[in-house]
Formats: C-alpha cells, structure tokens, sequence
C-alpha cells in the first residue's frame, strides 16, 4: 500500500503537469501518423504548387508566398487545436481532468505547447522549401519568418481552443473555420493591399490579428533588418494570441450544467 | 446481521481519531437542490454517506443519480443547500487529489494506450520527477485491480465496451482515493466480470478504509452495499441498510422493497392530489 502522494500545489502553472499534458497529447498524435503527415505535407505541397502556378511572374509567388508561410500554421492549428480540444470536451476526459488538481492553464499551456512543437517543425519545412528550393526571394533573415510563423500557429491554437466552446460537434467546429479564418483571408492583405479596400473593410481588418501576421512576413520579405513595423506586427499577434489563449482558459469550467 | 451473500460486516461506529474528534461523514448533504434548465433535478435532499462502507445508490435511469454525483465530485452547476464532502464542501480544491470519480460513460483517451491513459492521469495526480517510481507503481496496481494486465499495451479505443470501462475505473483508483464516486461502473460487464468488480470494491473499502459510492440501477447488486439510497424523481425514498429495508417492507429482495416503496410514494401523491 503506498501512502497518499503529497497535496502537489494546484496554482497558477505547474511545469510537470504542462509538459506531462504535452507529451500526452503528442503521443495521441503518434499513433495517428496520418494527421501528422497531411499536417507538415500539405503547406509544402501548396507551397510547390503557387511556385509553378505563378511560373512566370516571381514577384507575385514571393509575396504570396511570404504570406501563405505566415498563413498555413494558422489554419492548420485551427483546424486541430479546435477538433482536439472539442473531442476532450465530449469525451468526458475534460470533465475528468478538472475534477482532478489539474490547472485550466497547465492544460491550455500543455496544447500550447504541443501544437507549438509541430507548427515548427511544419514552419520549418515549408519555410526552408520555399527559401531554398524554390527561391522565395527573401531580403530579411528566415529565422524571422520562422519566428511570425511560430505566433501564428499560436494564434490558431488560441482561436481553435476558443471556438472549440461554442461547438457541440465536430460538424460544427470544422465549420468555425470559414467562419473565422476566411473574412480574415480575404480581409489580411493578401488578395489586395489593404488599403486599396473600401474603408469600412480596411478599418476591420486593422482589428484582426491575421493582417498583421501577413504584414509581418512581408516586412521581413523587403526589409533586411527588423523594423519597427515588424516589432509591431510580431507584438500584436502574440498578444492576441495570449489573449485569446486566456478567453479560451475562461471557456474551461470546472462546473457545467 | 443476515447479508445474504452480503459485504462484509461494516465498521459501523467510526472509530474516532487518536484525537477523540468526531470524523465528519464522508458526505453531508442538507437540503441538497440541483436545477438543471428548466427543470429541478434534485429537491431539497437531506443525507449522510458514512465512510469506510460501500453505499449504493440506486433508482431508475433518469433520477439525478448522476446528477448528485456530479455535485458530489464539484462538476455540477447550480448547486444549492449545503454539501460537504470529507468535511469540506462540495468542489473544494483541495478534494481534487482524495475524490476518484468515474463517469457513466468511459472517460479515457481512445487513442492512447491502457497504459498511457494512466500514465497520464497519475502524472497529473502525482507531477513531479521525483514520484516517477511511485507512478509507476501505482499504475500497474491499478491495472491489475481492474483485471487488464494482458491489454495494457492495447490502444483503448480498440478494447470492448466494457474493458473501456475498467481502464476508465483504473483511473479512478490510481491516487489511493479516500471517497470513490463510481456512476454504473459494472453497465456492460459480464457476471464473472461483475463479481470480480464487486470483490474489488468490498476490497477497496475494507482493506483501503475508502467510502465508495456507487450508482447502479440493477437491484441485486443492491444487496452487496452496506448501505442504500434509494432515489426516485429527484428525491430520496429511502436511506438504510439492505437488510432493513427488506425487513420495513417485508420483502425478500431490495427490488421488491424498491417497488414497493415506488408505489407507497405513487399513492402517498395521489392522496395529496385528492385532498387538494
């Protein structure tokens, strides 16, 4: 018979219960190679196909290129962070966790981690196929596009944890998507700059976190040092992420209906 | 005493601390209500769990059984009256790490392994480099508790209804728990398997000293507990001892006294709609 363990402290963040919540959810990755194949393959495989689309106009690949790095860990984030976290909501296990001395942070920090892990590995691949091998012509450092790159993916597993509360089923969850990522796509500057849009629409994308992260990558794209716009960008859309990482810790209640 | 093929004699007066301090009961429930929506679940429930003993609480589906647990564990919403469980109420932090709580439907990641499942929850119950040992420990007792030894490589999602959940009840059972909230743990289980299951419990609240509560809406299972709530429409019909209850209602088994019992509170309504 062992003894009881020791009351561990519930508090704020409790490193071993975050990183134990990581490597959890990496390991229901793990035995899932599939997801962990479309995830890292399929920018990739855009990437390769906008360099050929746009065969004969290399100015327009590098920016939409540029973009797209910034954009692909943020959808594909999204996407998982909000079906994962969804399935722990119905499956019990979320019900579980809290009725036990796990912090809502521990397990947000824990996603955040996780994720985080794959959107560099993602980022890194696309951002080094896209810079060596098919020429995006970058004038900054790719560490700093890695590193936009990195916040978005953050800022998509904020956004999936979030909306993942205000779905009741995978149905609806997938269908958060274009309705929350697509006004931010047509609306982040890559179709047309933003302020060549009507002035109602520039003044809404000047709120959402999605313009600034395609303004980022492009900074780094024309510029060879970091600017202050850049510093500004990365700024916003790590405290939007932070922010809405802290909405979606509100959404996880200890005590439901 | 006359269990037929009964639990084992229950400790029934507490044995006080060294202290001398009354040991408060497992839980304390004064005019316990519960609204859900609409509707009022639980109304205005008065009752004591003792510790140490098996107590079931039975009813049909749809009586707030799982509702009252839920409010027992600190998952439930909308909780009024007063309701202390070891002494400190309901939800409480502090209980987080004494209370293990499995759910009527198995809550445990399908895509991870027997194992891993638990290797997990017990880091969560028991973080920290330093009780590696102890986890470990503690996991492969829970697993072999549960009789899933064999299957402790298999992926959860791939095991039968029931085998799921055992690996859900392991859970449960890997901090050494004082209080056991159990919600239908034996739904799905062959008889060998329930026999076992129940041994487990009588077990677990002998040799551990832990209280269990467990839900179940078969009546002869009914027989093994030290003590029964009987719950109908949100209320509690009756709170004592099997054995007992077959002796107020003269019946032979806890499922006539159910029914019986059913059919007094039906007319005992009725008698109050006529006089209105």
């Amino acid at each position: 018979m062992t003894t009881s363990a020791p009351a561990a402290p519930t508090g704020a963040l409790n490193l071993s219960r975050t990183t134990a919540t990581a490597a959890r959810v990496l390991r229901q990755l793990r035995h899932d190679p599939r997801t962990i194949a479309l995830m890292i393959l399929i920018p990739c495989v855009m990437l390769f196909l906008l360099r050929y689309v746009f065969d004969g106009s290399p100015r327009t690949f590098d920016n939409i290129g540029a973009s797209l790095l910034g954009i692909f860990p943020l959808i594909t984030m999204f996407l998982v962070t909000s079906i994962a976290t969804l399935r722990e909501r119905t499956s019990g296990t979320l019900e579980r966790l809290l009725a036990m001395p796990l912090g809502k942070g521990d397990l947000i920090a824990g996603y955040a981690l996780a994720f985080g892990t794959l959107a560099i590995i993602q980022s890194a691949l696309a951002t080094g196929l896209a810079v060596w091998a098919l020429d995006l012509d970058v004038t900054g450092s790719p560490w700093l596009l890695l590193l936009v790159a990195l916040l978005d993916a953050l800022l998509g597993t904020a956004l999936g944890l979030f909306v993942s509360a205000f779905a009741s089923s995978e149905f609806q969850a997938v269908q958060f998507m274009p309705a929350v990522i697509f006004p931010q796509l047509l609306l982040c500057g890559l179709f047309t700059p933003r302020d060549a849009m009507h002035p109602a629409l520039e003044a809404v994308s000047d709120v959402l976190p999605m313009s600034y992260a395609v303004d980022g990558m492009n900074e780094v794209l024309h510029h060879t040092d970091m600017t202050t716009t850049f510093v500004r960008d990365v700024l916003i859309v790590g405290g939007c992420a932070l922010l809405v990482l802290g909405l979606g810790a509100a959404t996880l209640r200890r005590r439901t209906q | 005493m006359n269990f037929k093929n009964g639990p084992s004699e229950p400790p029934d007066s507490r044995p006080a601390p060294s202290g001398g301090e009354p040991v408060p009961p497992a839980i304390d429930a004064r005019h316990l209500t519960v609204v859900r929506g609409p509707r009022t679940v639980l109304r205005a429930l008065d009752f004591t769990v003792p510790r140490g003993q098996i107590t079931g609480l039975l009813g049909p589906s749809g009586c707030g059984k799982s509702t009252l647990m839920r409010a027992i564990v600190g998952t439930q919403d909308k909780v009024t009256g007063t309701l202390d469980v070891l002494g400190r109420p309901a939800g409480h932090s502090s209980l987080r790490t004494r209370i293990g709580y499995v759910t009527q439907a198995p809550s445990v990641y399908d895509d991870l392994t027997v194992r891993q499942n638990l290797d997990y929850f017990a880091a969560i119950l028991d973080p920290g480099r330093a009780a590696t040992d102890r986890r470990h420990e503690n996991v492969t007792r829970a697993i072999s508790d549960v009789d899933l030894t064999t299957h402790a490589d298999a992926l959860a999602g791939n095991l039968s209804g029931g085998q799921r959940n055992r690996v859900s009840l392991a859970v449960a059972l890997l901090g050494t728990p004082e209080l056991l909230v159990l919600d239908e743990p034996t739904v799905g289980l062959d008889p060998v398997l329930r026999r076992d299951l129940w041994q487990l419990f009588d077990d677990i609240a002998a040799s551990r000293g832990a209280t269990l509560l467990v839900s179940s809406h078969v009546m002869d299972e009914a027989e093994r507990c030290h003590r029964l709530l009987l719950m109908r429409d949100g209320e509690i019909l009756a709170d004592d001892t099997p054995a007992a209850l077959r002796e107020r209602t003269h019946s032979d088994t806890v499922e006539t006294a159910f029914l019986h019992l059913v059919d007094e509170a039906a007319e005992a309504a009725r008698a109050k709609e006529t006089t209105r």
